[in-house]
């Protein structure tokens, strides 16, 4: 293919026919300033805040949408653009609420970090605001138009990462919103509460439901009991928050911090990871020996199942009967802990520290109540956590690393790579395997199950039968997964995450989120993997004593009673 | 596969029948949606939910967009037509000439704004530009009738005789 030549800043730069002025510039160490534009998934030209001067051309150029063509001249930094993209963006701010220091992504907004850039001094036009409220309906986020630009990132995300469609601009003019059709309040919606949307958020417009109070209430409360645990993801995350590089394993300083905050034990999710591998392997094995219904999805993930449940609620069949990791930490807490503590399960207040804004959803769900108190009282997202580690004062980067607490902390590696898209599947194959041919693993890295590309298949050998596995994430995928299972193609196994990337991708993890980081996040979760003494979930010594003191078996009566649960049929509209 | 609620609805099966004959030469065509949007409005009269769910099934768009396109243009209504229509014309001549006037009356007296319909399905009201009688402003147009210098004090009495229709 050969490259198309042009001139940006009196530069000679060469580009792949295609890509955008924009790209270009960038490829050549030009910075250009954006808003809406959000790579390969909101590429729109809305915001005007890119404009170029395009030699010959009539107008100034929006550099995200204007494909680079051969002798182009382009001028990124004339007197022209500069006052251009100011003028655009003081009109978009001229109908912004000017709440930046009580703004729950101060500091971390796009809107405000351009300003800057852009050097706006002075607030030349105020516009009519927006007549829209903010919505607190939905349990896991809130959607404050007030501070929207209209910039459609998280509607593509919505309608093409995920294809929920939940979001959409309706009205028009001053009117414009981006909302639920009919104007319902996103609680009503068929939305599945990923927080993709947030994430993609340049401003405070949707974000996630602030529920640290909550929790400073419990840890300030002497008869509470407040136990903490950790989803595998936020340990390669939760360091950004505080300036670390995307990736880092902070396992050790994770914990130290939430001990700091004054949780009296600090657990850890990845033990109940390693527990849904005993159910749902076994529940694998139970269906493929009876006939049940095969393939068997995995539910871990609530953005997923509510996906499921509005959109394809024939298939619930297939669903794993699996409560998700968090749910079954919070039923053993308050049974399991309580009685081996000796503390009354009422006094026990669960938290949990998650990617996910889903997870907010899901513990309020009403049939998560197995042992006659909620499972979990509160989930937080990474970001969340930041904010309170933030508000008391620690120094994360700089704390000195500590241990999790047993039995409830105590994980293998194939604990912590549920974090990962393909995590789940290869943690089950690496238990499935070993119980199923009663031989040690030779290999106990599935590499065909990992990585981003957004369908994974492979198959594996057990004594002779081969099972058919598949991973998806991010829901657009999920949906093409589901289609071939309804086309006939035989699967055994299929585990599906809602976020791209899997959890380390998810709603409730540092902004900004982006594909190279997702990327270093899985690197990171496997590199926890790889410096765990046990990999394998059937090893965990406590999972084996949980077993033995308590649970009885795999599928066992106290199993259905707390690990297991059931789904729901959903309206789509 | 529609598992759409049944409680919004507000038509007869023959028309949403009606709506579904209109859609089956454009199924899958998310990009026929506004003609069969227009279509489905001259068929029912306006767009309910229930209509919107069935366009955004048969046509494969989603609900949000289907219901951001009717909402976008003015042309659409989600709401029923009243039995009289009412058309002030808001152009130049008959706008400085007291049309507001004439909206605000209308407001005051019989709760309707413009793209509204009255509590009791009687009139419907919408503002058009320039019916071409301008030297006639304000004018005002009741279903096919024109009326000239309608000013506020008329106003009654021209819509008393559609009232007992």
């Amino acid at each position: 293919m050969s490259l198309i030549n042009l001139t940006i800043d009196g530069v000679q730069v060469q580009a792949v026919p295609g890509t955008s002025v924009l790209e270009a510039a960038g490829q050549a160490g030009i910075k250009i300033p954006t808003l809406c534009y959000l790579k390969e998934i909101n590429e729109i030209g809305s915001c005007r805040i890119c404009l170029v001067e395009v030699e010959g051309a009539r107008t100034l150029q929006a550099s995200c949408v204007t494909p680079v063509t051969e002798g182009m001249v382009v001028r990124t930094n004339t007197p022209e653009v500069r006052q251009a993209r100011k003028l655009n963006l003081e009109l978009i701010m001229s109908n912004h609420p000017q709440e930046c220091l009580i703004c729950p992504r101060s500091t971390n907004c796009e809107l405000q970090q351009l300003a800057a850039e852009l050097g706006i001094s002075e607030l030349r036009f105020t516009g009519a605001m927006s007549p829209y409220e903010p919505d607190f309906s939905s349990p896991s986020l809130v959607r404050d138009p007030r501070k929207c630009i209209l910039c459609r990132r998280c509607v593509s995300v919505c309608e093409n990462v995920q294809q929920v469609s939940a979001i959409a601009p309706q009205e028009r003019g001053f009117d414009t919103v981006v909302a639920p059709a009919f104007l319902e309040p996103l609680g009503n919606a068929a939305c599945v509460n990923c927080g993709q949307c947030a994430l993609v958020c340049p401003t405070a417009a949707i974000h996630e439901k602030d529920q640290t109070g909550e929790v400073w209430a419990a840890l300030a409360d002497p008869e509470k009991h407040v136990v903490v645990q950790t989803a595998p993801a936020v340990r390669v995350s939760i360091g950004e928050m505080f300036g670390a590089e995307p990736g880092r394993v902070a396992t050790g300083q994770l914990v130290a911090a939430l001990r700091k905050l004054g949780f009296d034990r600090v657990f850890d999710t990845d033990f109940t990871a390693d527990l849904t591998i005993m159910e749902e392997g076994s529940e694998l094995i139970k269906r493929l020996q009876e006939g049940g219904t095969l393939p068997l999805i995995t539910s871990c993930s609530p953005g997923w199942i509510k996906f499921i449940e509005h959109f394809y609620p024939d298939l619930l069949p297939h669903l794993s009967t699996c409560k998700s990791p968090q749910q079954m930490f919070g039923a053993l807490a308050k049974t399991y802990y309580a009685q081996k503590a000796g503390i009354d399960p009422s006094n026990i207040f669960v938290v949990s520290i998650m990617p996910c804004t889903a997870k907010k959803f899901e513990a309020g769900r009403e049939e998560m109540n197995g042992s006659g108190h909620r499972d979990v009282d509160v989930a937080l997202t990474t970001r969340e956590l930041g904010k309170m580690l933030k508000e008391a004062g620690i120094d994360f980067n700089s704390l000195a690393e500590e241990e999790y607490d047993s039995p409830l902390g105590i994980s293998t590696g194939a604990g912590v790579i549920f974090g990962s898209t393909g995590g789940v599947m290869e943690a089950a194959l690496r238990t499935a395997y070993e119980l199923v041919t009663g031989e040690t693993l030779p290999d106990l890295e599935f590499h065909a199950v990992r990585g981003l590309e957004g369908v994974k298949e492979t198959s594996v050998n057990l004594n002779g039968t081969t099972l058919n596995v598949a991973v998806a994430h991010g829901l657009a995928n999920a949906r093409e997964i589901l289609e071939r299972v309804s086309g006939g193609q035989e699967y055994h196994f299929i585990e599906i995450m809602c976020c791209p990337g899997g959890c380390i991708g998810g709603g409730g993890q540092p902004i900004p989120t982006d594909r190279e980081i997702r990327a270093r996040r899985a690197a990171g979760i496997y590199d926890a993997d790889r410096a765990m003494p046990l990999r394998k979930s059937h090893e965990n010594p406590a999972v084996q004593a949980l077993y033995k003191e308590f649970l009885g078996e795999p599928l066992g009566h106290k199993s259905h009673e707390l690990l297991h649960t059931h789904y729901l049929a959903r309206q789509k509209y | 596969m529609s598992n759409g609620c049944a409680c919004h609805t507000q038509l007869e099966p023959e028309q949403l029948n009606e709506v579904g004959r209109i859609m089956e030469p454009y199924r899958g065509q998310p990009g026929s949606l506004i003609q069969v949007l227009h279509k489905a409005q001259n068929a029912v009269g306006y767009l309910p939910r229930e209509v919107q769910v069935m366009v955004s099934e048969g046509l494969n768009v989603p609900l949000t967009r289907v219901y951001g396109v009717v909402s976008f243009y003015s042309f659409f209504t989600t709401k029923p037509k009243g039995k009289h229509k009412i058309c002030v014309c808001a152009g130049t001549a008959c706008y400085v000439r007291g049309a507001n006037q004439l909206l605000n009356q209308l407001e005051k007296d019989y709760h309707i704004g413009p793209g509204d319909t009255s509590d009791d399905g009687q009139f419907s009201l919408d503002v058009v530009r320039c019916v071409g009688a301008c030297g006639l402003g304000p004018v005002m147009t009741v279903d096919d009738d024109v009326y000239g210098r309608v000013h506020t004090d008329k106003l009654s009495s021209i819509l008393e005789k559609y009232a007992k229709e």
